[in-house]
């Protein structure tokens, strides 16, 4: 790891003047320390966030919104009960990510700004425009299945790895934002950006601004009795994406009011389409419906021959999380959080 | 740079003093402070080797900068067991076969006090294996780690029940 000076600032304003180019904040270290030890980030400065004492609280609002500190690890705001309730597939969501250990030290503001886990961004010999503008993209060409099937650019092919993404996107999230101008609110889909010709940029987030809280409004909660995040991976627990989905629905007299679906790992941000949820709106639930909004959500998608399947893949997933959620959210969170395994008559599901 | 911090490390109070930023809690515990229990197995939050219990949670020690953990309260696997007597945990992976060479078995064990902690899995072994899925174990002890999780978990329950009554 190269040397780098830390700070420790008390404030929020303490944090903001103490921000350089080319420093880091750190809040749980999780995939920060991780960056730092492989060498693939070196910053200069590195910012400890944890000792602000106001960006730790999760606070529901009168209007029935709900603002989580930066700060609030994955697993406090997993298992808080009244946000599990409204909120069911975003605790899900966090619940299938990573591990115990890992859930109680990452942040929400870490989740957020997690960096892609394309195998080459984090091997410092490989070329990687995002690591290195103008390097080159090695992942372009390989077999890495950690690629993005829409949004990508000749430059760029990796994924956002975030499940807690998904579903905020689906819920329409806004991030609170400070720097030097003040604060700000970014909408969720505004704040991941496509790489598009600039891959190295990542957010919304301008140099030096700090992320204070997230918000989910109050019409988010209404999606709760019908709301499942799914994820399919390569092993049954503690392991990444291949592909996932979020589904939610606001059912009124066995009619679906209005259907949100957004889709994980398969290009730099969540991927969310206004058209295969307007598909949804005044519908009576139903697979061949669902396997519609899907088609339509995955609209120009593209993959190399041998990651066809990926495509396939992530349709099938959103289909069956919409059929999930029409099902209703189940009263207890599931042994296996957004699994596509489960308990089937007492047995085991996985042995 | 020198920094100072104050830990309670297995219920004792230390004061350290770090010369270098970038020591992890990891390294701290075994090159510095004698504690050698924690074990490395990835260095990278992979493998779970290094699980201690942080301010009570379970956490990876490899991803922990030390300079960051002044006042905080550690427990590592030479702080579970009570003079000669086992933690319930402890015994409970003797009991079971819990594992086989060893190398993970520190981590295991702290990471099983944590989820017991929790309170989500109790005794059911499909929750109790999602649980612990931070925790490889390479010799492929899971069927005697779930199964010493599971009655760690259901004596501890009881006990706590007794001490209640």
């Amino acid at each position: 790891m190269k040397q780098f000076d830390y700070v420790q600032p008390k404030t929020v304003d303490e944090a903001l003047a103490s921000w350089e180019p080319n420093a880091a904040w750190l809040g749980g270290g999780t995939n920060l320390v991780d960056l730092m030890k492989l060498g693939v980030t070196q910053p200069q400065r590195v910012i400890d966030l944890t000792r602000i004492p106001d960006l730790g609280e999760i606070a529901f609002q009168e209007n029935g919104s709900v603002r989580i500190g930066a700060l609030v690890s994955n697993a406090a705001l997993a298992r808080h009960a009244d946000f599990a309730q409204h909120f069911p597939m975003v605790s899900e969501a966090l619940l299938s990510g990573a591990s115990g250990q890992l859930r109680n030290m990452a942040t929400v503001a870490g989740n957020l700004m997690q960096r892609t886990r394309c195998a080459y961004f984090q091997e410092e010999t490989a070329a990687c425009n995002r690591r290195i503008p103008g390097a080159g993209c090695d992942a372009r060409d390989s077999d890495e299945e950690a690629r993005a099937l829409l949004g990508a650019s000749p430059a760029y092919v990796a994924t956002n790895p975030s499940d807690f993404c998904v579903p905020l996107a689906a819920l329409e999230a806004r991030v609170e934002v400070r720097g030097a101008n003040g604060t700000r609110e970014i909408p969720f889909a505004e704040f991941h950006l496509l790489p598009g010709d600039h891959p190295e940029r990542e957010t919304a987030l301008a140099d030096g601004e700090l992320i204070i809280a997230l918000h989910l409004p109050a019409e988010a909660a209404g999606f709760a009795k019908h709301a499942r995040y799914l994820k399919v991976r390569d092993r049954t627990s503690f392991a990444f994406a291949t592909t996932a989905a979020a589904a939610a629905l606001r059912m009124e007299d066995g009619i679906i009011a209005e259907g949100r679906l957004a889709l994980g790992a398969v290009a730099a941000k969540p991927w969310r389409v206004a058209e295969a949820e307007a598909l949804l709106a005044g519908q009576a639930p139903d697979t061949a419906l669902f396997a519609r909004a899907a088609e339509v959500a995955m609209v120009g998608a593209e993959a190399p021959e041998h990651l066809e399947w990926k495509i396939d893949l992530a349709r099938r997933t959103a289909a069956r999380a919409l059929a999930m959620a029409a099902a209703g959210t189940p009263a207890r969170m599931p042994a296996l959080p957004a699994s596509t395994f489960g308990h089937q008559n007492g047995d085991l599901a996985h042995v | 740079m020198s920094l100072c911090i104050s830990l309670t490390l297995n219920g004792e109070a230390r004061d350290v003093t770090l010369d270098d930023p970038r020591v992890t809690l990891l390294d701290l515990l075994r090159e510095r402070l004698a504690l050698p229990g924690t074990k490395k197995g990835c260095d990278r939050g992979q493998c779970g080797a290094c699980t201690v219990l942080l301010n009570e949670r379970r956490a990876n020690a490899c991803l922990m900068l030390a300079a960051g953990l002044d006042g905080a309260e550690i427990t590592t696997i030479e702080g579970l067991a009570v003079g000669e007597t086992l933690h319930p945990v402890q015994a409970a992976f003797i009991e079971n076969d819990g594992f086989q060479c060893g190398y993970c078995t520190p981590g295991q064990i702290m990471s099983a006090v944590g989820l017991i902690a929790e309170g989500d899995a109790g005794s059911d072994p499909e929750r109790i294996r999602e649980g612990m899925s931070g925790n490889i174990c390479r010799c492929g002890a899971y069927h005697g780690i779930t199964l010493a999780v599971q009655e760690a978990s259901r004596r501890m329950a009881a006990k706590d029940e007794g001490d209640t009554a």
